[in-house]
Parts: structure tokens; C-alpha cells; sequence
């Protein structure tokens, strides 16, 4: 168990709980997807697992031990974010963008060092932009800026990789490559997902619900009509990819 | 070219480190030398360097008093005030531009300006204190209860740290600003001569006229201080690039990072206002013409910001002793008005190199 919640709640102050009871234990080395629609909770439990946010209950446990009591900067040695709309208009340059995922690691007795550049050099080699690396951030397309986000939390060297819907706003075949991108790290990933078909890749999902876990399992096995008429509010025709065999979700109102 | 000298990061050997800050030396003493010499009575460089000699290593060249007077007890002075608020005051605005993810950000952002204005008017126009206090421990003080209304109305609508307290911290400044205004152009109108209203509008652009080793000992050791603070978070204000979000991400503890350096940027622009006056334009205009010579990365932008801003107002006030023959601008106007044009030249030539 790599990263596990406990009976995790989150409200804003003086507000509605936002997340509860959630009870989800990730495994080293899957990929988790999160579904649910918009509202259900999704950015705040990666935030919450991030330890960006503070549980109001419950707690966040990364190998056992509470984010509770962690540093920040220990669990962001472990744990690293893509956000959903992390974006600069600095004229900064794709490298330093990268570079700048090396602050948990770095201090006053442990400045930059060569061994720092060649992380840099191994994060951007991951997501292609090596050619890039001396290109302004404001000069980058969109699909090219999700990748050095990428690379950034990659240069974190996390042991889990949250990511918060990556493929959004990105057209179809910069969807596929990040998607296709993020699989081939081989990293304990939870990736927050709109598109149920692209789900179907994923080792585990969590279906979220009104804040709440509403199911957790394989993909074949959770997204049963049943539910997604429940949770999504759509009808569904379940055809099947004659290549493969993957099951291809076709929606419709209920 | 700088590229290849400082590397990619930013983050230079201890060599190369010491020999950037040998330069940096230089140049600011090249500028204060400068702003030593020029002047109503123009001073040779060798009697300047002499002076020194005589007072700080006791040698005995022999001066006329006068010279060696106005060198010491003047011009110097100011020379060492000058860098100081230029100093001050460009890093104050780069830390919260960058803290707050706004490029209009400037020092008197939080109300500090108009605070200190309020409290001068206080005590040189209502008479508050009656002659006990003097009219920097009046501008400070109000800088301070200014300061202080904005941060408790900030905190009080903020909720979360984040975006969401940027915009606060904003909004929250530009009320407190507003209210201070208003409360100094209301004790403006209601009791104060029209003699008492121009000495307060001079102040208000800002004034080194004043300025004798006393204040020194202030204005050295609070920007010194506040430099070694901000400095100390160069990779914590990168992390900020992204957002504050990103900083907690990458393991920043945001909310001690930004009240630390707001409230050390604050008291040390309320320091240097209570001494100088508002002076404009350096805290907002230094930080952007820093980032377009040295790039982003705050280990080159600080120090790159802190030198730009003290050697630009020691040209500043250069200007001011000697544009016009026998009369001293307010030295705001002159970094007004060499400083714009400057500043627009750099937007457009930025713009083309993109």
C-alpha cells in the first residue's frame, strides 16, 4: 500500500464536506483512474493526497505514515501534482519550468549539482522535449505544455504520480500521446479522467460520487449501466473494439 | 552570453558567485562615486576619495572644510539612501509580484504609502503629538496601522492560501489605500494652509534633502536585513511560477513563505517611506527591467533587481539636485519621468524579441 486515505473528509471553513468517508488504498505501481462528474470531488481528494490540502478528517497516509506528520517538503519528495490549470506568463524557459521541480530537493546544504542537470535531461528526454528545452513557456502549445508540467513533477522524482485530467483541452491525438505518455512511466499513478473510454486502460477506478467513493474495482467490472445511469445520469450501449476486445462505452440520455 | 557565464539554473559556483557580487560592487560604488561628485558645486573625484580617506582611515590630506562637509554630511548620505531605497524598494515589489502572481504589484500595494501619508499629515498639519513626534515617526506609524488594516481585512475575506488569497491581498490593498487617501486629502482640506498642503505634496514625491548620517543608520540596516530574508527564498519565489498551488505542491510551506516576506517587504518599504517619502515608480518598473535583463529565476533576478534599483536612484537623485539650476525636484518625478519613457522602450523591444 503506497498511498492510502482513511475515512478522509474535507469541508471549507464554515462549509459543506466537499469529500467523505473516503477509504481508498493504492497499490505500488498501478494506475488508478478517478471518475465521476463535475463536482464529485475529484481535484479536491488529488489535493488532498497531494497534501496540498489539510483533511478536516480522516488523514492521508503515504507508506503507512500520515501526511499529518510529514513536511511539506518530505511528502513533495514522494508525491507530485499535475494540475488541472497550473500556467505562467513569465518568459520562462521550458528548462527552468522543469528545474524548478527540483525545489524539495535542493536547500542551502544541498545546492544544484550536475546530478540535478541530469534529472532535468532524463525528465525532458521522458516527454520528447529535449528540442524545446530552450523554447519560452508562453511559445508552447497547449499538448506541449502538459507535457513540461510533466517533466516538471517528473524531475520531482515522485514515487506516486497524481494527475488532475491531463488530456483536457487537448485535441485527439495530443490526448492519446499524453495519455499513451503517462502509462509508459511505469510510475504509481492516479489520474483524474472525463473520458470513461479512456478509462478503460487504467489497472483500478474510483467512481466518485457526490464526494463520496461510489465504487472502486477494474474498469469492466465497475462502469455497468446500472451505474452510470446512477452516478452520470446517461444510458449506455456497452459495444466491444473488434480489434481487441476493449469494451467501448456508447452514451445516450436516459 | 550571461547564459554561458552564470549556467542554465541560475545557481552559480561559489566562483563565479563571488566574482558576479565583486562587480556588482563595483558598479554601485562606480554610481555612488558619481552621485558624489555631481552637483551645484561640482567635487573632483580626488577630494571625494580623500575625504574618505581622511574620515574613515584618519589620514590628514589637507581640504577645504567646505567640500569635505558637503561630501561627507551631504552628498554621501544621500548616495548611501539612494541605493538603499532603490534597493528596498525594487525587491519589496518583486517579492510581492511574484508572491502574489501580479505584475502590477508594487510596494505600496498594501497601503503602506498611503498610510504614511496620513500619518504625516497627522502630525505636520492637525498638529498631532503637538511637536513631540517628528513626521517620520508619524509616516511610520500610519504606514504601519495602514499596513496592518490591510492584512487583517485580507486574512479576514482570504480563506484559503492560494490564487484566491492573491486576489484578496489585492483587492483588500486597494481599499485600505483608498480609505488612508481619503482620510489625508479630508485633514488636507480641512485644516491645512496652502504652504502646509505644498510642503506635504513635496514629501509625498518623494524627498532626500533631509538626509544625514542618522538616517543612514536606519535605512542600512533594514534594507540589509530585508535582503538577506528575501534572498534566502529565491528557489521558494521560483516555485511560484506556477502558482501557489504548484508552490505547496512542490513542498513549499505557502502560507509561512508569503506572510514572512510580505511583512518584511512591508516594514522595510514603511522604513524607507517614513525617511524619504513615497517615492514611485522604482518598486513596480525595476523588477520587470531586472526580468528582461536577467530573466526570471529569482537567484539572478534578486540581486540583478536589488542593483538596478539602487544605482537607478542614485541617477535619479543625481537628476533631481541638477536639472533645474538652484532648485531640487522631487526626485518621484524625475524616476517618473525618466523611468517611463525607459520602461516603454523595454515593453516594445521585449515585445519584438519574442
Amino acid at each position: 500500500m503506497i498511498l492510502s486515505t482513511h475515512d478522509l473528509g474535507w469541508s471549507p471553513r464554515r462549509g459543506e464536506m466537499i469529500v467523505r468517508n473516503l477509504d481508498i488504498a493504492v497499490r505500488e505501481g498501478e494506475t488508478l483512474g478517478l471518475v465521476g462528474p463535475n463536482g464529485s470531488g475529484k481535484s479536491t481528494l488529488l489535493r488532498l493526497m497531494a497534501g496540498i490540502l489539510t483533511p478536516s478528517r480522516g488523514d492521508v497516509r503515504l507508506g503507512g505514515r500520515s501526511l499529518r506528520a510529514m513536511a511539506r517538503r518530505e511528502a513533495a519528495q514522494s508525491i507530485a501534482l499535475v494540475e488541472q490549470h497550473a500556467d505562467t506568463e513569465d518568459r520562462i524557459s521550458v528548462r527552468d519550468a522543469v528545474e524548478i521541480g527540483r525545489t524539495p530537493w535542493l536547500s542551502a546544504l544541498s545546492p544544484w549539482s550536475a546530478a540535478d542537470d541530469a534529472i532535468i535531461d532524463d525528465a525532458l528526454r521522458a516527454v520528447d522535449l529535449e528540442p524545446l528545452a530552450a523554447r519560452d513557456w508562453t511559445t508552447l502549445s497547449g499538448g506541449e505544455r502538459q507535457r513540461a508540467h510533466i517533466a516538471r513533477a517528473l524531475a520531482q522524482r515522485p514515487r506516486v504520480l497524481l494527475l488532475d485530467e491531463p488530456a483536457n483541452h487537448l485535441d485527439i491525438q495530443h490526448q492519446l500521446s499524453i495519455l499513451d505518455l503517462i502509462a509508459g512511466l511505469g510510475l504509481t499513478t492516479i489520474i483524474a479522467l472525463h473520458d470513461l473510454n479512456q478509462v478503460m486502460a487504467c489497472d483500478r477506478i474510483a467512481v466518485m460520487h457526490d464526494g463520496r467513493l461510489r465504487a472502486l474495482g477494474p474498469p469492466k467490472d465497475v462502469l455497468t449501466p446500472f451505474l452510470l445511469a446512477e452516478v452520470f445520469s446517461v444510458g449506455v450501449a456497452i459495444l466491444s473494439d473488434p480489434e481487441d476486445g476493449t469494451p467501448i462505452l456508447r452514451f445516450k440520455p436516459l | 552570453m550571461s547564459e554561458a557565464i552564470v549556467g542554465a539554473n541560475g545557481f552559480q559556483p561559489l566562483g563565479r558567485w563571488i566574482a558576479s557580487l565583486l562587480k556588482a560592487a563595483a558598479i554601485l560604488i562606480a554610481a555612488a562615486l558619481a552621485g558624489i561628485c555631481i552637483g551645484e558645486t561640482r567635487i573632483p573625484p580626488e577630494t571625494v576619495m580623500q575625504t574618505l580617506a581622511n574620515r574613515l582611515f584618519d589620514a590628514s590630506y589637507a581640504l577645504d572644510p567646505i567640500d569635505e562637509g558637503i561630501v561627507w554630511n551631504y552628498r554621501l548620505t544621500r548616495a548611501i539612501v539612494a541605493a538603499c531605497c532603490g534597493a528596498g524598494l525594487a525587491v519589496s515589489g518583486l517579492v510581492l509580484q511574484s508572491l502574489l502572481r501580479n505584475a502590477l504589484a508594487d510596494p505600496y500595494l498594501l497601503g503602506i504609502s498611503a498610510g504614511a501619508s496620513t500619518g504625516a499629515v497627522l502630525v505636520s498639519v492637525a498638529g498631532l503629538g503637538a511637536g513631540a513626534i517628528s513626521l517620520s515617526a508619524g509616516a511610520f506609524a500610519g504606514a504601519l496601522a495602514a499596513f496592518g488594516l490591510v492584512a487583517a481585512l485580507a486574512r479576514l475575506s482570504g480563506g484559503n492560501a492560494g490564487v484566491q488569497a492573491a486576489g484578496q491581498i489585492v483587492l483588500a490593498g486597494i481599499a485600505g489605500s483608498q480609505l488612508f487617501n481619503a482620510l489625508t486629502s479630508f485633514i488636507i482640506t480641512r485644516s491645512a494652509n496652502s504652504e502646509q498642503a505644498r510642503g506635504i505634496m513635496f514629501w509625498l514625491l518623494g524627498n532626500l534633502s533631509g538626509v544625514r548620517w542618522g538616517e543612514v543608520g536606519t535605512a542600512v540596516p533594514v534594507v540589509c536585513l530585508m535582503l538577506v530574508v528575501c534572498l534566502a527564498h529565491v528557489r521558494a519565489l521560483d516555485a511560484f511560477t506556477f502558482g501557489a498551488d504548484s508552490a505547496a505542491a512542490l513542498g513549499v510551506p505557502v502560507r509561512r513563505v508569503q506572510a514572512a516576506l510580505i511583512l518584511v517587504a512591508a516594514l522595510a518599504t514603511a522604513v524607507l517611506v517614513s525617511i524619504v517619502g513615497s517615492i514611485g515608480f522604482v518598486g513596480l518598473v525595476i523588477p520587470h527591467a531586472a526580468r528582461f535583463l536577467v530573466g526570471v529565476r529569482h537567484a539572478r533576478l534578486m540581486p540583478a533587481t536589488a542593483l538596478i534599483g539602487a544605482v537607478f536612484l542614485i541617477a535619479a537623485d543625481v537628476l533631481s539636485r541638477t536639472l533645474i539650476k538652484g532648485q531640487v525636484l522631487p526626485i518621484g518625478v524625475i524616476t517618473a519621468l525618466v523611468g517611463a519613457p525607459a520602461f516603454a522602450f523595454i515593453l516594445i523591444r521585449s515585445r519584438r524579441l519574442r
